[in-house]
């Protein structure tokens, strides 16, 4: 019966192509986005680098936000659900013409992005920069996203959805919910436009949307890539699938009411901000259950960490994982927010999420991915991968020891008072003090960005020794036993 | 009743959801299913390097 469901189902193929597409694009734009974020990091040491406007800082950091967050994770999200969705799923995309449609739409916005952002038109939120027209792209490529992945569960050959779907799918949701609601806007021309909100209520949108671009976009989506990568390359099922559903489900239930925390001591109603406050304490549990079923997957089999690179990336960036949602509850606390807020310790404890947890499971996940799209049996080069792991890790390290050294300095010299009542330094004797822990800064981001480097070459030499697998077979339909 | 009890009553049927689903997932019953749903990522073999559909092991 096996034999013959093989051959029926031997014309089938996944799409394949889409998928390399991303995959490609999400490295380059990888070193685009970290690029830039070495340019800016060596900007707050040397201000005059660049003689330019469009190149101040001022207009780089938000280029730089978003080309790590959407361009080099999103392409990354892209290619690993279009992936995942199919595998686990048993049957190729739902409508692949929209996919090709949702590729050169994402590749348009990162364009434009690239340009309007130099340029100086922003609607000034944070992680949500673009201007109206954009916005209204990234909206239909976003229902087309919805529309080719949850079709694609919807002709599914397989009684039961795949964890990791779940977890992609509510991350599409979310984004979507968060995306529409946050840029509502009156346009006045075609580059400016203004809030739809007013004051606090705009400040309470505004966060709702950046906590929760964390959540749904930075943590369920990249959650559900550790889901299917971390099983798939330790050779064995998810630790405890069980726990994998009330983790989801924990997760979807607190994350959406976290975000008032970025708003603590503001004119925000104080019950907003304690509630915010809770929930963010909550989240600690469902974080850390999915951190111990990822690297508990590895139980019985540590040894393969020793020789396989690309697990070591998994598992590492579930300890980063671990380590920034144990972080981030105890920075929610009113009374520590009161120390760390506005100082570099928010920065380096955003940057142990997105370098430690989002990128490296991401570069983990697309070595994998890399070779079984270009038809090879693995990297050209597994060593390189391997120096790759390592300067990674050390870039990581320095830069977040570097901020957290910086940011407890920051916060505890703007609060210093004599006895008078005076305050002991300047704002300025706080930058000078600083200057020390941003150098070792950019020395961390040089070293995470020459990695990235080394992963280019690495698959530049793959693809070309490869060929575009456009002929796996779709696997036979599962049934409940 | 104002929309404050509607409020509070919200928040404590959604925790109540949330012990269901607990309860489910953690009963006896869906043991076999979830399994079978854990091996849905690994036994998805991949074909050999530069493989055709002929060398699927199902």
């Amino acid at each position: 019966m096996r034999e013959v469901n093989t051959i029926m189902q031997s014309q089938a193929t996944y799409d394949y192509k889409v998928v390399r597409q991303f995959a490609v694009m999400t490295v380059i734009w990888g070193i685009v986005g970290m690029l830039v974020g070495v340019i800016i990091a060596a900007q707050l040491v040397w201000p005059d680098l660049l003689p330019f406007e469009w190149l101040s800082y001022g207009r780089l950091r938000p280029l730089h936000t978003n080309a790590v967050i959407f361009a080099f994770g999103g392409c990354a999200l892209f290619a690993t659900s279009f992936y995942v969705v199919q595998r686990t799923c048993h049957t190729s995309l739902f409508l692949p013409g929209l996919a090709t449609f949702i590729f050169w739409g994402w590749q348009i916005v990162i364009v434009l992005a690239a340009i309007t952002l130099p340029l100086g038109f922003t609607q000034g939120k944070e992680y949500a920069e673009l201007e109206w027209p954009i916005d209204i792209l990234i909206t239909l490529i976003w229902v087309a996203y919805a529309v080719v992945f949850f079709g694609t569960i919807g002709i599914r050959k397989t009684p039961h959805i795949y964890v990791a779907n779940w977890f992609y799918g509510a991350f599409i949701i979310a984004v979507a919910l968060l995306h529409i609601f946050n840029s509502a806007a009156i346009p006045v021309t075609l580059t400016k436009s203004y809030s739809a909100y007013a004051g606090v209520q705009d400040a309470m949108i505004q966060w709702w949307y950046g906590h929760n671009a964390v959540g749904f976009f930075l943590t369920a989506a990249f959650l559900g890539m550790m889901y299917y990568f971390v099983p798939k390359q330790a050779e064995r099922p998810i630790y405890s699938y069980r726990l994998s559903v009330v983790h989801f489900w924990a997760l979807v239930f607190t994350y959406m009411w976290a975000g008032p925390h970025h708003l603590h001591y503001t004119a925000l109603p104080d019950w907003t901000q304690s509630i915010g406050m809770v929930f963010s304490l909550i989240l600690l549990a469902p974080s850390w259950g999915g951190m111990i079923n990822g690297i508990m997957t590895l139980s019985g089999a540590w040894h393969k960490l020793r020789d396989d690179p690309i697990l070591k990336f998994m598992i590492v960036s579930l300890s980063f994982y671990g380590m920034s949602t144990f972080e981030g509850p105890m920075m929610s606390i009113k009374t520590v927010n009161a120390l760390s807020h506005y100082t570099d310790w928010t920065v380096g404890h955003v940057h142990s999420g997105a370098l430690g947890w989002v990128a490296m499971i991401s570069i983990g996940s697309i070595y994998y991915l890399i070779p079984r799209l270009f038809g090879k049996s693995e990297m050209f080069s597994v060593k390189l991968i391997n120096v790759h792991f390592w300067l990674a890790t050390l870039g990581t390290v320095l830069y977040i020891a570097a901020l957290w050294i910086s940011g407890v300095m920051q916060g505890l010299m703007w609060r210093a008072t004599n006895a008078d009542g005076t305050l002991t330094y300047s704002f300025v004797e706080s930058v000078k003090a600083s200057y020390p822990f941003w150098t070792i800064r950019v020395g961390g981001g040089v070293l995470f960005l020459t990695g990235m480097l080394l992963m280019a070459y690495n698959m530049y030499k793959t693809i070309a020794s490869g060929r575009a697998v456009d002929d796996a077979p779709v696997l036979a339909p599962a049934h409940a036993h | 009743m104002d929309i404050n009890d509607l409020r509070s009553l919200f928040t404590v049927l959604v925790f109540g959801a949330f012990i269901g689903i607990v309860a489910w997932a953690y009963s006896s019953k869906r043991k076999q299913a979830f399994d079978e749903a854990a091996r849905l990522a690994v036994d998805d073999e991949e074909p050999a390097a530069g493989g055709g559909a002929g060398q699927q092991h199902n």
